[in-house]
């Protein structure tokens, strides 16, 4: 590969040293990690701590798949099947996607990226992930004690009244660990208003602070929601209150409107952020500022306002009137067109550029094919005569997996190579990491695509078994579910080769325009040596370019 | 549709034997398939667009080829078109969506109401000649079906994908669905919505007949008491004819012909008195007080089953004079008024069947 065709500039590697201080030598012991206060350190925690559950929730997906591979229901019982998905949606989206870009990546580079030492709330900010770990031990309680087989969902009176299953820990989980995120969106929400530096105007933040900030308010706004529903769960269960019992005068419709309400926003929740990384990737590595910088950030903010009203087409067959029905179809097509808006907002970033393929960017391209298939497929979903046929079937399991692992999940790893430089201070390796890039994005549209095929043939989600007619599409996508495992373990191990072997990185290995690439890798704990001023756009790469030619005289 | 029907039928037929498309079997199908194709294909047109454009852009502006990028604020032309163009796609598609919808839920008025009843893990067909099946459903092609459905306990959902049609059946109030089959043959019959341990195996098959296949099934399947005369039986014994017996002096209100007539309630609002309005009464009497009534009835919350229920929302649908009521109370009442009876609590014991 001739030199033109990355911009990867690194020291001197035969000289080039890790600097002597930065936020990970600067205390030791693993009490220093425990107490901190560092949002740094912070966001590392929860990289391991999300990992970690990323790849049990993976391992139920590859169980589910496993027993699918036959019509017949061979490989475990029912009920445990029923375990395995509950357990894979409860950890997928409650302990992997809500906190995955946020509270990883967002808590290291929201500070640094508005030009401050850190959070505004180091403390509460610590907190959060106590209490996610909480809510984590809770969900691996539930499964040591036994399991909990509600689905992700808790319908009711399922949940309430019908399973003798660790339905109350699993719920209370999920309590706790919605604190942990009404907390992260507390402290970006005020560290966006209050602590961006001299010259940070809202219009000169970088996309990706934009794109956080409007799902803190999903956050902040839906969480307590969800907060309450559970609670109303439990109290249903353990004293029969009767919220949602029809014998006692309940409606089990509000259970679903509630959970609802929380749960579509937390979708945007999930994707927000993702949406955040794809547009620092695709402009750093076109060498090119993001198109209609406007644009993009305000249909983030439309995203999250029209979020909060749509919950109800997660229940047109649920016998809501028709034409309340018709409203929600209305609206749920409108959020469509932001994300569209996007889309094309990134695609245009590239025209004119100057551009570079390294793992970032091709997670970023699989982003924009993944999310454009499960963003149009939604639209599938949002018509409501086509939502009969298509919903409770395989055609929305595949549909949000296009979104949540196919959008969410690239542009996450997108992030994670994008910065780990920064975050480590060394590189990974370049090809290996093309190659586990490729092989997500092979292995996923393999696994995923037949389900559309199933869902129109009616196959419905969570079946334990089915007809023997499904089989050979239900291969496909075991077949798929193997090479997406290798592809998701091989960042894994690469990731942590690099630890100790990664080439040294230096400040800015992009050239990017961000203030976080002005800074040493890995930063130090006061982010910055004295309060950085901000006095040009966001990504602009013509300042940058001056900005290191003065550089380079003062080195000489 | 622009496309012929005679390409559409070849077109229908390959996919199907390909297994990869269900099978078009209701009236419904074709239209369901025509908003399908359209939504299939501007998702293909966009995602061709999107690859289109990236690939493109990564040949034309690679590093190699274009060592300086030139920076562009922005386009409000092009910005403009790619909200304006998504978004007229998205109001036909929400327009298209919307029809069909209508057409899925609003049975059309001459058609034939079967019963359903889901429980963990079965499904109960009630036809209203008497004729009961489990997790089957035998119906005759070329008539308007509605069913009418409730649930005994959790969620369940009724979907016959190769009708297209699919409606959540909820515990305590009843949906509706409606279908016409075209084609006799079986097909599958799926509950959707997950409901514990044996969701997977609360499946079924729905058998299309000829109507007169359908006639000949009907005949000899029957249990000999349709479900509005299981429902007279019920209506006597849970003592309904005490009040509601049509005199001048009756304590309930008269329920002969009240089926689809409009009620006004004490509180002054109007119903339309329905399958779902019936249910209701029954089991929470005091909210559904007849205007001129006191709120006298008992509710019957607990002690009647879903069944049962039907039987007797069906009988009330078909009562059309208070004769046979009267006959019943007027024997009832001599009955109780003979010297020889035992005490009352052991006779109502007794009476039961």
């Amino acid at each position: 590969m001739s030199s033109a065709a990355t911009i990867v500039s690194l020291p001197d590697q035969a000289t080039a040293r890790l600097p002597k201080r930065s936020y990970l030598n600067n205390e030791q012991g693993l009490l220093s990690w425990l107490l901190t206060g560092d949002h740094k350190r912070i966001a590392i925690l929860y990289l391991i701590s999300i990992t970690f559950f990323f790849f049990i929730g993976g391992a139920f997906a590859g169980l589910i798949r496993l027993e699918l591979l036959t019509p017949q229901p061979d490989l475990v019982a029912a009920d445990t099947y029923n375990k395995f998905f509950t357990m894979h949606g409860i950890i997928m989206v409650f302990l992997f996607l809500v906190p995955s870009v946020p509270a990883t990546i967002g808590n290291f580079l929201i500070p640094i990226m508005v030009g401050a030492k850190d959070l505004a709330f180091p403390k509460i900010n610590l907190l959060s992930w106590y209490l996610y770990v909480v809510g984590g031990i809770l969900i691996l309680a539930a499964l040591v004690l036994g399991g909990v087989d509600t689905g992700w969902t808790f319908t009711t009176p399922l949940s309430t009244h019908y399973l003798n299953t660790h339905v109350i820990t699993a719920a209370m989980a999920i309590f706790v660990a919605g604190f942990s995120s009404i907390f992260t969106g507390l402290n970006f929400i005020v560290t966006i208003h209050r602590m961006r530096c001299p010259g940070m105007t809202w219009f000169r933040l970088p996309l990706f602070v934009w794109s956080n900030y409007a799902a803190s308010l999903l956050m902040v706004l839906g969480t307590p929601v969800l907060a309450i529903t559970l609670t109303l769960v439990l109290l249903e269960r353990v004293f029969s209150i009767g919220v949602f019992d029809p014998t006692k005068g309940g409606d089990p419709l509000l259970f679903q409107h509630l959970f609802w309400f929380y749960s579509h926003p937390a979708v945007y929740i999930m994707i927000l952020p993702g949406m955040g990384v794809i547009s620092e990737t695709i402009s750093t590595f076109s060498r090119k500022r993001v198109f209609g910088y406007t644009a993009v950030a305000f249909s983030s903010v439309a995203i999250a306002l029209f979020g909060f009203f749509v919950w109800a087409h997660h229940m047109f067959i649920m016998g809501i009137s028709n034409y309340s029905a018709l409203v929600f179809s209305l609206l749920t097509m409108l959020v469509a067109v932001p994300s569209a808006i996007k889309v094309f907002n990134w695609a245009f970033t590239m025209q004119k550029g100057s551009i570079t393929f390294e793992t970032p960017m091709l997670y970023s391209f699989g982003f924009l094919g993944l999310f454009t298939i499960g963003g149009l497929t939604g639209v599938f979903l949002a018509s409501l005569g086509m939502d009969i046929h298509l919903t409770e079937t395989y055609f929305i399991v595949a549909h949000f997996h296009f979104v949540m692992v196919g959008g969410m999940l690239m542009a996450f790893l997108a992030g994670i190579h994008f910065w780990w430089p920064k975050m480590t201070g060394r590189m990974y390796p370049e090809s290996l990491s093309k190659l586990a890039a490729v092989t997500t994005f092979i292995g996923f549209i393999l696994t995923f695509m037949p389900q559309f095929i199933l869902g129109y043939l009616g196959m419905p989600r969570r079946y334990h078994a089915y007809p023997p007619e499904y089989q050979v599409l239900n291969v496909l996508s075991t077949a798929g579910a193997t090479v997406l495992g290798v592809g998701y373990m091989l960042p894994l191990l690469y990731l942590g080769w690099s630890l100790k072997y990664g080439a040294i990185a230096g400040n800015n290995p992009w050239q990017a325009t961000g203030l976080e690439w002005q800074i040493q890798s890995p930063p130090l704990t006061e982010n910055f040596i004295e309060t950085p001023i901000m006095d040009h756009e966001a990504y602009d790469y013509e300042w940058l370019e001056h900005k290191t030619k003065n550089e380079v005289t003062t080195v000489g | 549709m622009g496309i012929s029907s005679v390409l559409w039928q070849f077109l229908i037929k390959w996919l199907h034997n390909s297994a990869l498309f269900p099978a078009e079997a209701s009236t419904i199908a074709p239209y369901m398939d025509e908003l399908y194709f359209f939504l299939v294909a501007i998702s293909l047109v966009g995602l061709v667009l999107v690859t289109f454009l990236i690939l493109y852009f990564s040949v034309r502006y690679r590093r190699d080829k274009h060592p300086v990028a030139t920076q562009i604020e922005g386009s409000t032309i092009l910005e403009a078109t790619w909200t304006i163009i998504p978004l007229g796609l998205f109001l036909i598609v929400f327009v298209w969506g919307g029809l069909l919808y209508f057409r899925i839920y609003n049975p059309p008025p001459n058609s034939m109401n079967i019963y359903i009843v889901g429980k963990q893990w079965m499904w109960k067909a009630e036809h209203p000649g008497g004729q009961h099946e489990i997790d089957a459903l035998h119906i005759p092609v070329g008539q308007p079906i509605q069913l009418t459905m409730i649930s005994q306990d959790v969620f369940h959902s009724f979907s016959i994908p190769d009708f297209r049609v699919k409606r959540e059946v909820i515990p305590g109030r009843y949906s509706t669905v409606w279908f016409q089959a075209t084609e006799p043959g079986t097909y599958h019959l799926f509950c959707t919505q997950y409901c514990g341990t044996q969701h997977a195996g609360m499946i079924g098959e729905v058998t299309a007949m000829t109507p007169a296949d359908y006639k000949k099934w009907l005949d000899e399947s029957t249990s000999g008491m349709s479900l509005a005369q299981n429902g007279e039986r019920l209506f006597a014994s849970m003592g309904c004819n005490a009040c509601h017996n049509g005199t001048a002096a009756a304590r309930g209100p008269n329920l002969a012909g009240v089926y689809g007539s409009k009620l006004t309630l004490t509180d002054g609002s109007q119903v339309v008195v329905n399958d779902a309005y019936l249910r209701d009464a029954i089991l929470s009497p005091s909210q559904h007080v007849t205007a001129g009534f006191s709120p006298i009835m008992p509710t019957y919350q607990g002690q009647i089953s879903e069944d049962g229920l039907i039987d007797l929302v069906e009988y009330i649908k078909q009562l059309q004079s208070n004769y046979r009521i009267q006959q019943t109370f007027v024997t009832a009442d001599s009955n109780q008024a003979a010297p020889t009876t035992p005490a009352v609590g052991t006779n109502q014991e007794s009476v039961k069947p």
